[in-house]
């Protein structure tokens, strides 16, 4: 219990039951199964994106490139299946081949050239999303194949509200749940999560401890390729559209949704748990303020305050606890 | 020595080799006055909040909240400017009004500043969480205020600034070249620019030394956003309109900007004048390519190749020499 205290995650969680209890007292139809479905399935983008942006915080680096992966990703992916057919697991393939092969790209120029994490992802995404958009033209695609349309609408149960609308468990959140899992099997119980923890809490340490720093750099950027990729194709699941400006831009919304949950930009320190919880801190506030009839205007200066209050509270409380413990070392 | 001029040496070089190379590839059009002059007028903007972003990256920090305050400080003083000035109002009156509306921007500007400096410096938030916060709260607070539309028809002095000659020289490229004068006089010749890459270098030395730290970060970011207040002038004058989302993609840009110039991301290192050969640079290839008929997305995509090589060549270059010194 006193464990639990202690941790950030637990304050999030705390954040947004009591948010939950205002909306809900103001719009009760806030807190049923069918807009939480609903949010589920809308916010899975930013899910899927936050698995790896988690990552690549945890192993102390940060990609802003990922928004620019996922719309190649999808580009080819939607290209590909227009013109050669497909079904939806090439078309998943497809897009965590591309993403996969530009995360390496970031990997290698950030390992081998020695390049801060930061200033080599804007480079790539400028570099990415660039080429993209004069292959392209920056022309959308809205003729998508129908086995590609009819898969974003599967729900894995569906129910019926009072007024007799089907509403359902999407697929596509079951997909995001999986990906959640299976990155958490991989942080908390694995030899591969656990290095990419050392590396982000200190590099040298974590070499000298045995772990070879490149390979993991290699898996945590590739991962967050895969991901961007994935999350490139749900995107256009859930839009129904191919447009290639509708991601790039939004990068910092998804690490903010990170950092909100306790991932550390120093790396070392984040949980899964608390990756999604940050996302779902995000989803329900914008959720919540339209169904509290808020002027969505008012909706990123919400989000500012919440991130500035959430980061300084936990900023100011290790400031303190820094200062006693160098109060007591000097007793 | 030699190692802390190679950098500017190298980037020199490039300045030449893209300014004859572009040459070659266009021909008289690229040496043309016009060209140069159009340059002249688009490099400001990009060039003053680079400055702003700059002077944080010294203290290893970051700002991302400099086109956010920009746009706000835009949008208050466009705000000013339409409400106050009627068609009949005399000189004297309008130039006042011009005045306070200038000084309201960059009252704002500073305010952001010091909410950074105090969030970073006092409630100790690291630099990039603080300024995404404010970022997208200082965004939000202009789409509040302009429910997301354009504030256009700026009254008569304020397209000067942006688009106005002086002795043939674009006013913008004055204003440019005072902010990087004023910018370079503080960092190299007063005990706050002293102070500054000492705390870029190493923070708790600089404590130890005896340097006020949260008071140096708080009078960096104070400036970092002050330069966005200018910056914001001229793009109000520029676009003769204010929004609250315009130039959102310079952000990553004015970071992209800095690096090549030589500022390094850890903090410590890294002159304005290097800053400046940069933004020639990326001018240079932004107009030649435009003269090419090239999209301006692969003019960004080159960008980011110069700065991955350039950084790869720097990587280099320092490798050698550490294996020439312990050979």
């Amino acid at each position: 219990m006193k464990k639990l205290l202690t941790r950030h995650e637990t304050y999030v969680f705390l954040a947004i039951i009591i948010f939950s209890a205002i909306i809900t007292s103001v719009n009760p139809s806030f807190l049923t199964l069918e807009n939480l479905f609903d949010l589920l399935k809308s916010y899975s983008i930013q899910g899927i994106f936050a698995v790896g942006v988690l990552f690549v915080l945890i192993s102390g680096g940060i990609d802003i490139s990922f928004t620019a992966i996922a719309t190649v990703a999808a580009y080819v992916m939607t290209v590909v299946s227009i013109n050669y057919g497909g079904n939806i697991l090439t078309a998943f393939l497809i897009a965590s081949v591309v993403g996969i092969a530009l995360g390496m790209i970031n990997a290698v120029v950030i390992y081998f050239f020695n390049i801060p994490s930061i200033i080599t992802t804007i480079a790539t995404m400028n570099i990415f999303y660039g080429i993209l958009t004069v292959l392209s033209g920056g022309k959308w695609i809205y003729a998508l194949p129908t086995w590609f349309r009819e898969f974003a609408d599967i729900n894995v149960f569906t129910l019926t509200n009072a007024q007799g609308i089907e509403y359902g468990l999407s697929i596509i959140t079951v997909i995001w749940l999986a990906i959640a899992i299976v990155a958490w099997v991989i942080l908390r119980y694995t030899i591969l999560g656990r290095g990419i923890y050392a590396i982000g809490g200190s590099m040298p340490s974590a070499h000298r401890a045995g772990f070879n720093v490149f390979k993991l750099q290699m898996f945590v950027y590739s991962f967050m390729g895969l991901m961007a990729g994935i999350g490139g194709v749900v995107q256009v699941l859930i839009v129904q559209t191919m447009a290639p400006n509708s991601m790039v831009g939004k990068e910092l919304d998804v690490i903010a949704a990170v950092v909100l949950g306790g991932a550390s930009l120093a790396g070392g320190a984040g949980t899964l748990v608390g990756a999604i919880l940050g996302v779902a801190m995000i989803a329900m506030m914008s959720n919540g303020l339209t169904m509290m009839r808020v002027s969505s205007f008012w909706y990123n200066v919400f989000i500012g305050l919440t991130i500035i209050i959430s980061v300084g509270v936990s900023a100011y409380r290790r400031k303190k606890r820094q200062k006693t413990a160098i109060a007591v070392e000097v007793e | 020595m030699y190692r802390k001029h190679s950098e500017t040496i190298i980037l020199g070089l490039v300045m030449v080799g893209v300014f004859l190379l572009l040459w070659a590839l266009n021909g008289g059009d690229f040496v043309h006055i016009g060209n140069f002059q159009s340059m002249a007028f688009q490099l400001p903007e990009l060039g003053i909040l680079s400055l702003a972003m700059m002077v944080t990256m010294l203290t290893s920090g970051i700002n991302l909240s400099i086109i956010a305050s920009a746009n706000l400080s835009g949008i208050i003083a466009a705000f000013i400017l339409t409400t106050y000035i009627s068609p009949e109002a005399t000189g004297a009156r309008t130039g006042l009004i011009v005045l306070v509306a200038i000084g309201a921007a960059l009252l704002v500007s500073a305010l952001i500043g010091l909410l950074n400096g105090f969030l970073i410096a006092s409630v100790g938030i690291s630099p990039i969480l603080a300024t995404l916060g404010t970022m997208i709260l200082v965004n939000g607070l202009s789409i509040v205020l302009t429910k997301g539309y354009v504030i256009s028809g700026l009254p008569d002095p304020i397209p000067f600034i942006g688009n106005g000659l002086v002795l043939g020289i674009p006013m913008p490229m004055i204003i440019f070249i005072l902010c990087a004068a004023s910018m370079a006089l503080v960092l190299n010749h007063t005990p706050l620019g002293v102070n500054v890459y000492m705390l870029g270098s190493n923070p708790t030395a600089c404590r130890f030394a005896g340097v006020n730290n949260p008071s140096v970060l708080l009078r960096t970011y104070l400036i970092s956003g002050v330069y966005a207040g200018i910056a914001a002038i001229i793009m109000i004058s520029r676009f003769n309109s204010a929004k609250a989302d315009y130039g959102e993609s310079y952000l990553l840009l004015t970071v992209l900007a800095s690096v090549l110039g030589g500022i390094s991301a850890a903090g410590g290192f890294g002159r304005v004048s290097g800053l400046v050969i940069a933004l020639v640079i990326l001018q240079m290839v932004s107009s030649g390519l435009n003269l090419l008929r090239v999209s301006n997305f692969l003019t960004i995509a080159i960008w980011g190749m110069i700065l991955i090589l350039v950084m790869a060549v720097n990587t280099m270059i320092a490798r050698y020499q550490d294996r020439r010194r312990t050979a």
